[in-house]
């Protein structure tokens, strides 16, 4: 199979992006300043980043469509407003998690972000349950992020208006003559926006942006920002077998579905009900060490009580830090730990995530 | 420095009378990328060429440092442990990572000199 490029893969270029094979895509890991340097410049001022790998699937709009996406997905669509966004997860029998993403009610269709590594099996799902083969993921769409706490400002001289968007939700705007839609949210932790727009503009509006002083920003940092924020990466902190009651996303399951049906809803009942073997919490090492994902978890008398999922070097908050699953009677808050890590035991405390935190935006948008 | 040695792990090591000083070289710290974590050897332990004498990790993945030659470790750098951003800032220069006595001053003809580890570094690369 061809490694496929995004149509930001010349700037990418031309910015000295080191690459990696991402989801079969060619992806910026990071760019000539570091992953570091690229985290601390999202966090201080403002990042741009290269989504486009990810799935833009759009349904026209139904009460029977919301209906049918309601029986896999466990959020309630029939309240969802018009430009409002919500995370959500695409459902296994067992309560598993066939993916996580972002679905928006546009006026007159949903439209689904699905993970990259996901989007083809999350189509086929979605297609059987629509029963209309001729759905698909837009290719001609890209999908780009600014993050950072100076994006509203730079975002706003390139898109009149993006800055009174509150948080997740979302609106069309133009771009050179083309209609680009963008909501205001992001994996970082910072205050932001996703630009979902003509693959033709998506060149030139991201060269817009950095003229304005953003910068572009690779995988490498996403990493970092996203774990020190406390979010799951699919695929590693959640999957087909974690369920989103035990990765402690239950706040992403709305109240009004609990006791709907939805394909998995028995066992999240069950799971709410009679609480859950293994919960997914934030781990901090006392030593500057990584826990890196697979690294087993021990209690004080050494007995295995679950494994990493995701662990890095957090530059914002100058730490080891590291998610998990762990079993439930050790995971409560400042709970005693030990890590495995090349043969030692590395003491370590269970944590409230995130392991940063800033408040998103005041003023104009809730959070 | 024209009595620098390179080994094929992308350490160097110079040498004062009877003990080697063994970083790891600039070319190493930019594949690694930053550098987040460093582990050193025990001070008085003893290392075998080409073993393990150590680790890194930068933020994407984690590296065993090698010792290119034998001997005691008789000192550490023990500023890397507490700032590892010091090698990528100085990696052939103040970050070294330990010192060591020398068992066998005739392992030092395996490794590399500058112009020939800047050709292999290239070639490795490329």
């Amino acid at each position: 199979m061809n490694i496929k490029k995004t149509a930001l893969y010349e700037l990418h270029k031309k910015h000295n992006a080191k690459f990696v094979e991402f989801a079969g895509y060619s992806m910026p890991i990071q760019y000539s300043e570091g992953i570091v340097k690229e985290h601390n410049i999202t966090r201080n001022k403002s990042g741009i980043f290269d989504v486009s790998h990810m799935g833009q699937l759009f349904i026209k709009y139904s009460n029977d469509i919301t209906d049918k996406l309601q029986e896999i997905l466990p959020t309630d669509l029939k309240n969802l407003k018009i430009n409002q966004s919500k995370y959500s997860f695409l459902m296994k029998e067992n309560g598993g998690i066939y993916d996580d993403l972002i679905i928006t009610r546009m006026k007159d269709q949903y439209m689904i972000i699905l993970n990259a590594a996901c989007k083809q099996n999350d189509l086929q799902i979605i297609k059987n349950k629509l029963n209309d083969q001729n759905l698909d993921i837009n290719n001609n769409l890209s999908l780009v992020a600014i993050q950072g706490p100076e994006s509203k400002t730079i975002l706003e001289n390139v898109v009149s208006n993006v800055s009174k968007l509150k948080f997740m939700n979302g609106e069309n705007f133009s771009f050179k003559n083309n209609e680009i839609f963008i909501t205001r949210s992001g994996y970082t932790g910072e205050d932001g926006f996703e630009i979902s727009l003509p693959n033709k503009v998506a060149i030139s509006f991201v060269e817009e942006l950095i003229s304005k002083g953003s910068t572009l920003i690779g995988l490498g940092a996403r990493d970092t920002l996203r774990l020190e924020a406390g979010l799951c990466l699919y695929g590693h902190d959640i999957n087909e077998n974690t369920s989103p009651v035990e990765a402690n996303l239950k706040w992403a399951i709305s109240k009004n579905r609990i006791n709907d049906n939805f394909i998995g809803s028995h066992q999240i009942k069950k799971q709410i009900e009679e609480g859950v073997s293994k919960l997914r919490v934030g781990i901090k090492p006392e030593t500057r060490v990584i826990a890196r994902e697979s690294t087993k978890i021990f209690d004080e008398k050494d007995n295995e009580i679950g494994k990493v999922t995701s662990g890095t070097f957090g530059p914002s908050v100058n730490a080891s830090i590291a998610m998990g699953y762990i079993s439930n009677s050790h995971s409560k808050t400042d709970t005693k730990v030990y890590l495995e890590v090349r043969g030692k035991k590395v003491p370590a405390n269970v944590c409230d995530l995130p392991f940063y935190k800033k408040s998103y935006v005041k003023g104009e948008a809730n959070v | 420095m024209s009595n620098t040695k390179f080994s094929k792990e992308h350490e160097w090591i110079t040498l004062d009378g009877e003990v080697g000083t063994i970083g790891i070289t600039k070319h190493a710290t930019e594949m690694l990328g930053d550098i987040v974590f460093a582990e050193l050897p025990e001070k008085g332990s003893n290392v075998e060429k080409d073993g393990t004498a150590g680790v890194v990790e930068s933020t994407k993945a984690a590296s065993d440092v090698y010792t290119p030659v034998s001997g005691e470790i008789v000192e550490i750098n023990q500023s890397i442990v507490d700032d590892p951003s010091k090698i990528n800032a100085d990696p052939e220069g103040g970050a070294w990572f330990f010192k060591l006595k020398l068992k066998d001053k005739s392992e030092l003809d395996t490794l590399m000199n500058k112009e020939e580890y800047d050709k292999f570094a290239k070639e490795s690369s490329s």
